[in-house]
């Protein structure tokens, strides 16, 4: 048994809306898992019902080899930080993070050396006495982090931290979060809506689409293997491009070019995805883009356009390479790296 | 700067609205410290006279009403007694029925709040007489408990607490219940500390209504030691003059001069919290 068992958990919630479906998942301790998938499609409710504040409708969660269905939120030992940190307004950052410890009955000095250790870990010694208004972003992010910390919980639940902050400091947390996490060693689950935030911090990746998990694996493995049309196009910036197609006979067909001696049995009508950075110039290539638009971003050069059919695609190139809109590329797809869909059922048939 | 015309009409209303609420109260005050038969015979006074002292400590510590047992001071005392305990107990209720109405999704809370509300549309002199048998009948007429009692729930109050807690984050009562706090200690440590300048507000309005309560301490004491400022207003200060009662009017200013005094001075001491909990919130 893992750490954390998540058994058959569904959530239908009193308006009848089913927000999690029938949910298994493990987590080892000391594992960082990440939760995502676009907003609405239950990623907090699962976080939620593991700290204690959804109830659980069906299934069964474990944590530490101890069902904690009906644990209150205060003795499953979770700490939680919040998308809009939920700091204590009126009180200072010393008894934001000291309040958890009170109420717990322990003893005053054990507090205080428990939440100077935690200040300076996140440093944020130096404001211990402010109030949280008077704090920066990222200073608050760090109390929010810190009054996790000091609990020294079980597991900490991250529900989108990081969004509330602006883009340069989203990259600095993200990269202390992950940096905190493998230094305190904590389990963690991650929520996030944001495919960068999910590969970069996971160590294990949920995908999550109403209220299913599409895919479970490392960022890499998903990356390299989406299993679904949802996965394959969630996961990857810019987005994998999809197109119609048909296979008979191991010949994939689409709209201007055909693919031979595909890797699957399948015969109908499919969806191919190729991802924009897997694609290379060539003469008399199988892809034929217009260029319509080129967006210089230093290191790459991401080029947008259109094939014959007006059919909109991505192609993303070195950024010492230049292009001219207007022109008209060939393309071929490298080391036969694309994605075949069933396009009834969205599953990977290649 | 130049002093457009609009200014001029605004500043004019303005110093006309300052007159109109200051100047009966100066009247009041300059004619207390006249004599009676000086204002009788002269009117109203603007002017200072010289009996400031005889009159404010005739005022305190003459013995009055029917039985002559009732000092202005002890009414004094009761009336702050009242407004005091009115106010506190008005706070305490309607904050912890708003925390019930709020934090306590239960199915009734809804109906339960309207049905609060609508008892704005009952006030105490529509009920007073089955008040009055109740009270008198749980044996409470001549008590402060008495006096307190009926007044203590208020739905503007839980309106207005209500309101507020509404605007708390549900996420600060979700980290509070993660860091073990049950529900007496989110209503303690987090309510109560964030909605300080509401309370204090509340207060203000409250001490004000319960000190100028006139009608119920007037139906329910009939002993003279339970007599509040307001009511006494009416009775004391009477001098019986060939079976007629004249009033001692002199007596009479100084008496409500100090009457404002209580009310007065709460506004002033909170006013600072007063406006705060009127204009902001500590988010």
């Amino acid at each position: 048994m893992s750490f954390l068992d998540l058994k058959n958990v569904t959530k239908i919630y009193p308006n009848g809306t089913k927000a999690v479906h029938e949910t298994s998942l493990s987590i080892d301790e000391g594992e960082f898992m990440v939760f995502v998938g676009p907003s609405g499609c239950g990623k907090s409710t699962l976080l939620r019902m593991v700290a204690g504040l959804e109830d659980i409708t069906e299934g069964d969660i474990s944590l530490d080899g101890k069902l904690i269905n009906q644990v209150d939120p205060s003795e499953r030992d979770v700490a939680m930080v919040f998308q809009n940190y939920a700091l204590y307004p009126h009180m200072n950052v010393y008894n934001n993070l000291a309040y958890g410890l009170k109420n717990r009955g322990i003893d005053k000095e054990t507090i205080e050396q428990k939440v100077n250790d935690a200040a300076k870990l996140l440093q944020i010694s130096d404001f211990l006495q402010r109030k949280p208004s008077m704090l920066s972003g990222g200073q608050r992010q760090r109390v929010a982090m810190g009054r996790a910390i000091v609990r020294n919980p079980k597991i900490f639940l991250f529900d989108e931290p990081l969004s509330n902050l602006d883009a340069k400091l989203r990259i600095q947390m993200r990269l202390e979060i992950k940096k905190l996490q493998q230094k305190v060693g904590v389990t963690s689950i991650f929520v996030t809506h944001d495919q960068v935030e999910a590969m970069t911090l996971a160590d294990r990746l949920a995908v999550i689409n109403n209220g299913i998990i599409e895919q479970l694996g490392t960022p890499i493995e998903i990356y390299d293997n989406p299993k679904s049309l949802f996965v394959a196009g969630f996961i990857g910036s810019p987005q994998m491009n999809f197109l119609d197609g048909n296979i008979k006979n191991k010949t994939l067909s689409a709209e201007g070019f055909e693919i031979k001696d595909i890797q699957s049995d399948f015969n109908g009508d499919v969806i191919l995805g190729i991802r924009p950075e897997h694609l290379s110039q060539t003469e008399n290539g199988l892809i034929n883009l217009k260029v319509d638009l080129v967006e210089q971003l230093g290191s790459d050069n991401l080029v947008y356009g259109q094939l014959k059919d007006k059919k909109d695609f991505c192609y993303r190139c070195p950024g010492n390479q230049t292009i001219e809109k207007g022109s008209n590329l060939s393309l071929n797809i490298e080391n036969n790296k694309y994605y075949i869909f069933d396009k009834s059922t969205g599953k990977r048939v290649n | 700067m130049k002093i457009k015309p609009l200014q001029i009409l605004a500043h004019i209303i303005l110093i006309l609205g300052v007159l109109l609420m200051v100047v009966p109260i100066w009247i009041s005050f300059a004619s207390s410290t006249h004599d009676t038969v000086t204002i009788l015979t002269e009117g109203m006074k603007f002017n200072i006279g010289e009996y400031f002292s005889r009159n404010y400590n005739e005022v305190l510590n003459e013995k009055g009403g029917w039985s002559e047992e009732v000092t202005a001071a002890k009414m004094f005392i009761n009336s702050f007694i009242m407004a005091l305990g009115i106010a506190t107990l008005k706070v305490t209720i309607s904050a912890m029925s708003a925390y019930a109405l709020v934090y306590y999704r239960f199915k009734l809370a809804v109906p339960i709040f309207w049905l609060i509300f609508i008892t704005l549309l009952v006030p105490l002199e529509v009920r007073i007489f089955p008040t009055y048998k109740i009270v008198s009948d749980l044996g409470l007429t001549n008590s402060y408990t008495g006096l307190i009692l009926p007044l203590v729930a208020s739905a503007t109050a839980t309106f207005f607490f209500r309101q507020f807690y509404r605007t708390i984050p549900d996420e600060l009562l979700e980290s509070a219940k993660l860091d073990g706090a049950n529900s007496w200690r989110f209503f303690i440590d987090f309510l109560v500390p964030l909605s300080k300048t509401m309370i204090a507000a509340m207060f203000i309005f409250m001490f004000v209504y319960g000190y100028s309560q006139y009608l119920w301490p007037l139906i329910m004491t009939t002993s003279e030691k339970y007599w509040t400022v307001v009511m006494g207003m009416k009775i004391i200060f009477t001098e019986s003059y060939e079976g007629v009662a004249l009033p001692r009017t002199a007596e009479r200013f100084a008496y409500i001069i100090l009457s404002m005094l209580p009310p007065v001075l709460v506004v002033v001491i909170l006013q600072k919290w007063f406006i705060k909990g009127l204009i902001q919130t500590e988010k």
